[in-house]
């Protein structure tokens, strides 16, 4: 097996990292308050994936990792959503 | 360690540990596949007991030797144990862990002592469950499906049954882990994906299904334990909960769970026909694609074990379409099978006859599938007996047989001996007609409306029900001919060391018989397909 | 026996046992949404009913933690023993906070007499029953992430300091920095669902 080259995250960008994630949770709670109806649910599920999606790439080194494993997370997702698609078809029409 | 002159069989090696310490402390691929195998002959056999008094119970109406109670509580652990211990885990973690490594050439999974984790988990689970048979408020009878709200009114020992399946779901993530990284990581130099016998794809496609469907019925046996336990309510209708929504998380896992089953018998009959035809087999990209088409459509299709649950229309629709767009991938393989068998030069030996069965009965398994798969004819076979002949035909039938075909085509490799085949084809012959006389009359009971799960029947159904009956007591006469010759093959068989006695093309014909400790004392390179006979 | 080392194999098999993971509270998830569909209004109001500063308070100092997590692999990358070793504790140390505002949490609901089962919150109507119900199995589930996420900083931690895991031989840190930000990325979808409802 050959040895890969691994990519040192440098502390700089995780720091960074943190601040963005900060800031989109304050965002997240400061939207409680507005009233945008059934659209807060959206826009906090919006925020909420956001971050997930940072986490994924930085803090979980997927953006540095080869194409297999973003490829894989991203079927992962998909098939979540579609199982809750699915399900709704039940729930959303009874 | 010192160099012996001939590398050792992984039977005759001593390792820290003696005797039976040696096995179940063994992280050698190959051992912890053996360690499955007996247990689930053992429990197999158990469960096969089992279905056994129920069919005579079912010999004639009223009670014959048993009350509706026993019954229930029989049937529950006879699908506990057939599900959870034996078809699950079933070639996956036989010939899975036997040859997955030895077929890709490798020396070992990538995970070995996670692979023995498994087993342990495995027997654990199995242990628990066992306990739900002998406290004090009697075996569950809520069937293996635990069904809510029924699963947390009843008083029986749900709890440790529950518990157990949910520790065995474990064991089936980590075999699935481990054989998708063996897969991606292992592979010998040479071995493309597209050069990768179909056994192993059909593994890799299992595997996938294990690590995604598998923590679905964690989950749900989770919260069927806090149900019973802390009184939550997700699935109390007392308590706002909606037992369907029980419905839709356990076929999410459970349907999938088919495919766990079905897809590396697949590969296995994938296995067989070619190397006796004699023939390259046909279509083999389509195969491989159509395995992973069922792996990724067999996710969606749970639905169609709900249709006379209250579902809302448009739910039953899309399922019923799923439904019947799953059974082309299956039907493309049947096609492939059959074409590669087409003017090939057969060679009529029991491994052989035990793939052509298994066409034979899956067929009739699948296409009445099809029959459930419709909204108009499942109201009318929705619990019936139908229904157990289908998934008996799919499940027995399908998995069943191509286990016996996996036994008889590896055996000789695996012990280094070779059973009596003419034995073997007497168990097969009598094994066959056993079966059919079994399930068969159980899809005419069904049609004129014998409900499943009750120990009793209207006076009309005694005919059927006599010769279903009857037909269990030929298949267990056939079973016991097939497990005495084997055992006995085992131990006192004619010792072969011959390579490859069937004239195999993949590569576990290439190593020892039996296979050595390594496997390979030098990692072969590839440069041809598999089944390559021109 | 044969050892052979393969981190990229050790890494895919631990983010195929994190999809494991995502599915089972995916699943929750889906429970969720069934029932918030059903009960949207009784959803809205128990969901008033929790306390959005100490959720605010765990989210931020998770994230935190997953920082900290992150950093003590670059630290072992460069070489860096102790830095590692002090953010493996600054982890392991907001993991128990984060345990500790939770016990609160769940100690001030049962003394309003909201848990599962009690009589109190059976009065309240379906859907503040299935909410609690929600609330108190997903982030039980959590806390239970949570509390094996320190069983294995501790065991690394330890590693680290005995030189087993060093510069060049630092999955085992990698993979329960992995398992770590899972249990964060759960809770960055708990906290709206529960604390956050409008
Ligand atoms: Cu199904």
């Amino acid at each position: 097996m050959s040895e890969e080259k691994t990519h040192i995250v440098p502390y700089k960008t995780q720091v960074i990292v943190l601040f963005v994630l900060l800031i989109l949770t304050g965002i997240t709670v400061a939207v409680t308050r507005l009233e945008f109806g059934a659209l807060n649910t959206l826009i906090a599920m919006l925020v909420a994936g956001i971050k997930a999606t940072i986490v994924l790439a930085w803090y979980m080194h997927l953006k540095y990792e080869k194409r297999l494993l973003p490829m894989l997370v991203a079927g992962v997702v998909i098939l979540f959503l579609l199982v809750l698609f699915v399900t709704f078809f039940d729930y959303s029409y009874r | 360690m010192e160099s012996p002159t001939k590398p050792i069989s992984y039977l005759d090696y001593k390792g820290e540990y003696k005797g039976i310490l040696g096995w179940i402390f063994s992280t050698d691929h190959k051992r912890v596949g053996l360690l499955y195998l007996y247990t689930m002959l053992a429990f197999f056999s158990v469960g096969a007991i089992l279905g056994l008094l129920m069919k005579i119970q079912l010999i004639a109406p009223g009670y014959t030797i048993m009350g509706p109670q026993t019954y229930n509580s029989l049937f529950t652990l006879h699908g506990i144990i057939m599900i959870f211990i034996i078809v699950v885990p079933g070639l996956p973690a036989v010939f899975g862990n036997f040859f997955l490594p030895i077929m890709i050439g490798a020396k070992d999974v990538a995970f070995p002592r996670i692979n023995l984790l498994s087993w342990w988990l495995y027997a654990v689970g199995i242990l628990i469950v066992l306990t739900s048979q002998f406290m004090g408020d009697g075996p569950p009878d809520t069937g293996w499906t635990f069904y809510a709200p029924y699963s947390f009114q009843t008083a029986t020992n749900v709890l440790p049954a529950v518990f157990g399946a949910f520790v065995m779901g474990f064991s089936s993530i980590l075999t699935g882990i481990n054989f998708v990284v063996t897969i991606h990581r292992m592979r010998a130099p040479g071995m493309t994906w597209f050069k990768m016998p179909l056994f192993p794809w059909t593994l890799y496609g299992t595997a996938w299904i294990q690590i995604l469907a598998t923590p679905v019925i964690g989950i749900t046996l989770l919260l069927i334990i806090a149900e019973r336990t802390l009184g939550i309510g997700f699935f109390d209708p007392a308590l706002g909960g909606d037992p369907i929504l029980y419905q839709h998380l356990f076929w999410i896992y459970s349907h999938p769970a088919v495919y766990i089953m079905i897809l590396p018998a697949m590969g296995v009959i994938s296995e067989i026909i070619p190397v006796f035809s004699k023939k390259t087999i046909f279509g083999y990209k389509a195969i491989v694609l159509s395995t992973m088409a069922i792996a990724f459509v067999g996710y969606f299709v749970w639905g169609h074990h709900m249709f006379t649950s209250g579902m809302s229309g448009r739910a039953l629709f899309a399922f019923s379409f799923l439904t019947f767009l799953v059974a082309i991938p299956s039907a493309i393989k049947v096609f492939n099978w059959v074409s590669t068998m087409h003017k090939g030069s057969l060679d009529l030996q029991t491994p052989f006859y035990w793939a052509v069965s298994f066409l034979f009965v899956f067929m009739i398994g699948g296409l009445t599938g099809l029959v459930l798969g419709s909204l108009a004819t499942n109201v009318h076979l929705h619990d019936t007996h139908f229904v157990v002949a289908h998934f008996h035909f799919i499940v027995f039938g399908g998995t069943g047989f191509a286990f016996m075909g996996a036994v008889h085509y590896w055996f000789p490799k695996m012990f280094g001996r070779m059973y009596d085949a003419n034995w073997a084809n007497l168990g097969w012959g009598i094994f066959f007609i056993g079966f059919l006389a079994l399930y068969l009359p159980m899809f005419y009971l069904g049609i004129m409306g014998m409900p499943r799960r009750y120990y009793d029947y209207l006076p009309e159904f005694h005919g059927g029900n006599i010769f279903s009956s009857l037909g269990a007591i030929v298949l267990i006469a056939g079973l016991m001919i097939i497990f005495i010759n084997l055992v006995r093959s085992a131990r006192h068989g004619t010792k072969i060391s011959e390579k490859n006695p069937w004239g195999g093309t993949t590569l576990e014909w290439q190593v020892d018989t039996p296979p050595t400790l390594e496997n390979f004392e030098e990692i072969p390179t590839i440069t041809g397909k598999p089944y390559d006979y021109n | 026996m044969i050892e052979h080392r393969d981190d990229q194999g050790a890494k895919l098999g631990m983010w195929l046992f994190i999809f494991t993971e995502l599915l089972l509270f995916g699943m929750l998830f889906v429970v969720y949404a069934v029932y918030r569909s059903m009960h949207p209004e009784a959803f809205r109001i128990a969901g008033e009913e929790l306390d959005v500063t100490l959720g605010t308070i765990n989210t931020v100092i998770l994230l935190i933690s997953s920082m900290t997590a992150a950093m003590s692999i670059t630290a072992i990358q460069k070489g860096n023993k102790k830095l590692c070793l002090q953010l493996l504790g600054i982890t392991i140390l907001i993991a128990v906070i984060f345990l500790v505002n939770k016990y609160f949490e769940w100690g001030a609901k049962f003394e309003y007499g909201f848990y599962p089962g009690s009589p109190e919150l059976h009065e309240l109507g379906y859907g503040t029953i299935l909410f609690f119900g929600l609330y108190f199995f997903m982030t039980g589930v959590h806390a239970l992430h949570i509390i094996i996420g320190i069983g294995l900083f501790i065991y690394v931690a330890l590693q680290v300091k005995k030189d087993k895991i060093h510069q060049t031989d630092h999955v085992w840190l990698e993979n329960t920095g992995l398992y770590w930000h899972l249990v964060d990325l759960i809770w960055i979808f708990l906290f709206p669902l529960f604390y956050l409802i409008h």
